[in-house]
């Protein structure tokens, strides 16, 4: 059985008066590939916030290695960070950096290597994604899915335990989503790490993840392997995983209940 | 009542905002550490804000040499005192046109920039990466550009008086005839070191801080939208230029 290393009990979460999370609760175990899943803004990317400490929930506790993340002070959170490597939805490459640079950023800030260390390391993590040779490009000069394989070896130089994809395959063509699936798996087998992914690609997310959690209407809905949730009989669950437009899943936008609002005065 | 808080919380908007202001002050200059990485990243600053701005402050400060040095004349004329152009255009830039005019270009010119600048890393996502890498984007992003505009402006006030004087020499010794050894001698005896000169350098290092300080508190508060870019840049000329004219009063009254 393995251990687990992120530990989210309880958690709500509201901005305003608007609720995104209520009571929601996962275990994430060490080494595992685990996708997030759900209809677009039902609080994916506010999970991934909240593990790395960007936001702090109403209620509730996540405990990361063990520790909690929204007791600790600035300094402890940015100790925290260089366990987690985290990709964004577009990469958010440095743009006046060049590819090499935009890698090179972490060991410089966190290190003590010499330069020589520091390009070796560089140029292996290039070979590892399949980019050796465009170390002196910018970024600008990058396709969707290079600049997504740059960003995921920015994200693992420091060599982290724990690695935070925020739809690491949206808007990429099958073959870059191929490549960037394939090397997902690689780096976290090859590494050791655990990859927490947040996507609403379902096909895709069937090929890679060994665990799903599914999110919908502010709850956690369903979770368990791929195969599982395929098969889930819980309506909401059949309508996300298959995609039908009607269920228990709205598409339409819910305005908060607030007397302000319905108030002309 | 409702309406009245909302009044309330616009007229103490701008005392929040000062402080908050403050406390991105204070929080960049304690994030001040003496390493190689911040004097390198100073220089690239200095550099990109400071010396691509030296073209427009040479030309600027060329012709309102030029112009300053017209209207003396035309007004010294009336009295048969012509000759005391330079003591008149020298007061004038040193102690009030100098600094405060190139801290105005400077923010047209180099605070729109890096208000856009810090306001588009932030659309983009890259000051979030900075954070999730645990770098602190205020101590690498706006603490150079900030010592870099402290630093720069009293440069280009220099390079902005020597050209206004040129511009001067120009219109009174070539167009208008004066003697060179009059206007010269007039500007040297005249004008004081400690009262003049170095009141105006005191001046462009406050300006010169204010100017940055409002450039990159602007852009890392910038809505991460194109519209908050742009409204930060906005934003950043009214109030920079504002505050320059009214520092300037303050620090007059104390140097005059």
């Amino acid at each position: 059985m393995k251990e687990t290393i992120i530990h989210i009990k309880n958690v709500s979460f509201q901005r305003d008066d608007k609720v995104i999370l209520d009571d929601v609760s996962m275990d994430i175990k060490r080494g595992s590939i685990v996708a997030i899943m759900g209809p677009s803004g039902v609080g994916k990317t506010t999970i991934l916030r909240l593990i790395s400490g960007q936001l702090h929930p109403s209620s509730g506790s996540i405990e990361v290695n063990g520790e909690e993340i929204s007791a600790m002070s600035h300094r402890q959170l940015y100790e925290c960070r260089k366990d987690i490597g985290v990709l964004l939805q577009n990469g958010a490459l440095f743009t006046d950096l060049t590819v090499f640079e935009n890698i090179a950023t972490p060991l410089r800030e966190h290190t003590s290597l010499s330069e020589n260390e520091i390009r070796e390391r560089v140029l292996a993590q290039l070979e590892s994604v399949g980019l050796l040779g465009t170390e002196e490009l910018m970024p600008d000069s990058l396709s969707g899915g290079m600049a997504r394989r740059v960003a995921l070896a920015r994200a693992v130089i420091l060599n982290p335990k724990i690695v935070l994809f925020d739809e690491p395959m949206t808007g990429l063509d099958p073959i870059a989503m191929s490549t960037v699936r394939r090397l997902i798996r690689k780096t976290n087998d090859e590494l050791g790490l655990t990859s927490v992914i947040v996507t609403h690609n379902v096909d895709q997310m069937n090929k890679l993840v060994d665990y799903c959690f599914v999110l919908a209407a502010e709850k956690l809905i369903a979770e368990g392997s791929p195969q599982e949730l395929m098969h889930n009989n819980d309506p909401a669950v059949d309508q996300f995983m298959n995609g039908h437009v009607d269920g228990p899943i709205s598409f339409r936008y819910k305005p908060i209940n607030n007397s302000t609002t319905t108030n002309p005065s | 009542m409702n309406g009245h808080w909302t009044q309330k919380s616009k007229l103490l908007a701008p005392i929040a905002e000062t402080g908050h202001c403050g406390i991105f002050l204070i929080r960049m200059l304690g994030s001040i550490r003496l390493e190689r990485g911040l004097l390198i990243s100073t220089l690239q600053q200095t550099y990109l804000i400071g010396a691509r701005s030296l073209v427009i402050i040479m030309i600027c400060g060329f012709f309102v040499g030029m112009v300053l040095s017209l209207q003396s004349i035309n007004a010294l004329q009336q009295f048969g005192a012509s000759d005391q152009v330079s003591l008149l255009v020298g007061k004038s830039l040193f102690r009030e046109l100098g600094p405060v005019l190139t801290a105005l270009l400077f923010a047209g010119r180099a605070g729109t920039s890096v208000a856009a600048e810090i306001g588009l890393m932030k659309a983009t996502s890259q000051i979030e990466a900075m954070q999730l890498m645990a770098i602190d984007p205020v101590q690498r992003i706006a603490l150079p550009r900030f010592l870099a505009g402290l630093l720069s402006l009293p440069l280009l006030t220099a390079m902005f008086n020597a050209f206004a004087i040129l511009g001067a020499v120009v219109f009174s010794i070539g167009v208008m005839g004066l003697d060179p050894g009059i206007f010269w001698s007039k500007l040297q005896s005249g004008i004081y070191f400690s009262k003049d000169f170095m009141g105006g350098v005191w001046k462009s290092v406050v300006f010169g801080g204010l100017v940055s300080l409002i450039a990159v508190y602007f852009g890392y508060y910038a809505k991460p939208t194109g519209e908050g870019v742009g409204t930060a840049t906005t934003r950043t000329v009214v109030m920079s230029s504002v505050l320059v004219l009214i520092f300037d009063f303050i620090m007059t009254s104390f140097l005059i």
